[in-house]
């Protein structure tokens, strides 16, 4: 079964055309690399599969949904409820608790505010005992954990996560990949990672490579 | 986690900002309350005190100082008229009713005024302890005179010359109290009320032992302070008045006119303090469009988190929109406190100097609209950062890291 399927989809901004992806079809479940230098469009491909942005043209499926078919709200909605994001810079709300910032996922979702779930995530990831504090007192490690946590608290159908392994030593990269991995695993849900970090690519069986559009 | 306590984190996390914002916003609506509760009092009440009086008549002299002095008993009498012009009045078919009153004393600060019993029973008073004065210097207690100087039925004072009681004492002549009234929410709470002999007795007095023929020489020359009269029928308003006036020595005070010209000189300055409360309130406003707009650029970042995790554009513009409404409702039920307070304290520091009464314990329908147009302010104050929340470009924000 597809979980996600691109045919002919290109971005333009002005007259500078920043993707192009002729297809791409990633079954459910599985984990995919998406590698390429910086500017190939790595970020706008995960903008446009998590509906963030609509593409110049061609079309884009989700779980069997055409995201052209949704509009505005509908559209925000679905986002919150199929697909987890874990962004590059990993921003939690600063003045909020761990906690809250995976309460927050949940309301803006509109999802029932489960926070047996949320206890069950952040244990799932280990920073259980970090859920009262305010991310300025986490480390980075920590952070990008409450960042992985926030975007599967919802238990997404599709995983994504805009360069991971960003400013992070071999060790560390390992294992937010892992993390990223055993999470989508153990949601069944896709995993799509955007990186030009090669160090990870071991880890993955599937591999789209961009190239300059 | 829900639209209130998200948009009041935000506001938590910038006390600075969100305390500004309150503080002026607070006290806009504050002073504005408390104009209105103390300048709505002070008419009800001064209206209480005028109800049923038509006309004031006294020596020739300020109208002003004419109704000040019969009606509100605040200010010192014009002079004395003659026991004549009572029944002068009093057979006038437009006059339905003629009190005379007698000032002269005080005493510890209240006047003391001899009247007949249909004075106490114009404002509806009722007897609370004893009974009304029969024989001359004997005295009825209003209830607030009562209540402060702690005298009750059978206790005995010496009033002192001159209306606020700081004159000469009359020693010789002290009053023994034989009644007090219940509360009536009128001038007749700060009065002690005795007869019109009493106050005759206690001047004369003060000449010494007289004379058969002395006596009868100031009978003649006894005078009251002022006329209290009802018309009998509207028509009077149009001639009696003019009549009086064309007397050499009488003045007549229409209380209705007076009171008026009285608030309309009172409310340049309650209109002055009301423009100033305005301008606090816009100015919260702008500290309230200040704080939301300069944040957006900070928070930019996390909108367009919140749109990944499933916001629609319309959300974040409530976000902005109940950070805006939510400063407003704070602030002004702390003007609405603070108003009440305000009121409350002028009303103590009042009721110390046996003033007016005021009190921060009613409500006035008008807080209503005020509270309305501070929650229309703080929706407005918000409305442009609102809308730049709602543009947020996410996409673009996102790339940039």
């Amino acid at each position: 079964m597809l979980s996600l399927k691109l045919a002919a989809v290109r971005h333009r901004y002005g007259a500078q055309t920043v993707l192009s992806v002729e297809r791409f079809e990633a079954a459910v479940g599985e984990h995919w690399l998406v590698l390429g230098p910086s500017g190939c469009g790595k970020t706008t491909l995960l903008h446009v599969i998590a509906g963030l942005l609509r593409p110049s043209e061609g079309e884009v499926e989700v779980a069997g949904q055409a995201l052209a078919a949704l509009s505005g709200a509908a559209l925000d909605r679905w986002r919150g409820r199929v697909v987890g994001i874990a962004l590059q810079a990993q921003h939690l709300v600063p003045h909020l608790s761990v906690r809250d910032n995976l309460r927050i996922a949940q309301y803006l979702a509109r999802e029932p505010q489960d926070d047996a779930r949320v206890a069950e995530t952040l244990g799932a990831l280990g920073v259980a005992d970090k859920a009262a504090r305010k991310p300025s007192e986490l480390s980075h490690g920590e952070r990008q954990r409450v960042a992985i946590a926030r975007a599967v608290v919802n238990r997404p159908k599709l995983l994504l996560a805009d360069e991971p392994t960003a400013n992070l030593d071999d060790d560390s990269a390992a294992r937010a990949v892992d993390l990223l991995t055993e999470q989508a695993q153990s949601q069944g849900a896709t995993l799509i990672v955007a990186t030009h970090d090669a160090r990870v690519k071991a880890k993955f069986g599937h591999t789209l490579r961009l190239g300059a559009p | 986690m829900n639209l209130a306590s998200l948009s009041a984190s935000y506001l938590r996390a910038r006390p600075l900002q969100t305390g500004l914002s309150l503080i002026l916003l607070a006290l806009g609506v504050g002073t504005i309350v408390m104009l209105v509760l103390v300048v709505s009092q002070l008419e009800e009440r001064m209206g209480r005190d005028a109800r049923g009086i038509d006309l004031v008549v006294g020596a020739k002299g300020s109208p002003m100082q004419i109704i000040l002095s019969g009606i509100y008993h605040l200010d010192a009498p014009t002079g004395n008229v003659p026991l004549a012009s009572i029944q002068a009045l009093t057979k006038n078919r437009m006059v339905k009713r003629v009190m005379p009153l007698a000032l002269g004393d005080g005493w510890k600060g209240y006047r003391v005024v001899g009247a007949g019993h249909d004075y106490p029973e114009h404002y509806g008073a009722k007897l609370a302890a004893g009974r009304y004065w029969e024989k001359p210097m004997e005295a009825v207690l209003g209830a607030e005179v009562a209540a402060r100087t702690g005298v009750g039925v059978g206790g005995r004072f010496a009033g002192a010359h001159g209306v606020s009681g700081q004159g000469d004492e009359h020693g010789a002549a002290p009053y023994s109290v034989v009644g007090v009234l219940g509360r009536t929410g009128s001038v007749l709470d700060r009065l002690v009320l005795t007869s019109i002999e009493s106050v005759w007795q206690v001047h004369e007095e003060e000449h010494g032992p007289a004379g058969e023929e002395d006596r009868r020489a100031r009978e003649a020359k006894r005078e009251v302070t002022v006329l209290l009269v009802q018309y009998a029928s509207p028509l009077a308003a149009a001639t009696l008045p003019r009549s009086i006036n064309s007397q050499s020595e009488l003045q007549a005070a229409s209380p209705a006119y007076e009171t008026a010209r009285l608030f309309r000189i009172i409310g340049v300055g309650v209109e002055a303090l009301r423009a100033f409360a305005v301008v606090l309130i816009v100015a919260a406003g702008l500290s309230v469009f200040v704080a939301l707009y300069t944040a957006l650029e900070e928070r930019r970042y996390d909108l367009a988190v919140m749109r990944t995790l499933g916001a629609s554009p319309a959300r974040l513009f409530g976000l902005l929109l109940a950070e805006g409404l939510l400063l407003a409702l704070v602030g002004t039920a702390l003007g609405l406190a603070l108003g009440h307070g305000f009121a409350s304290a002028l009303g103590l520091l009042l009721s110390a100097e046996q003033q007016y009464p005021v009190t921060g314990l009613a409500f006035r329908i008008e807080e209503l609209w005020l509270a309305a147009v501070a929650l229309m302010v703080g929706a407005a104050a918000a409305l442009l950062p609102a809308w730049r929340a709602y543009r947020t470009d996410v996409a673009r924000i996102l790339a940039q890291g």
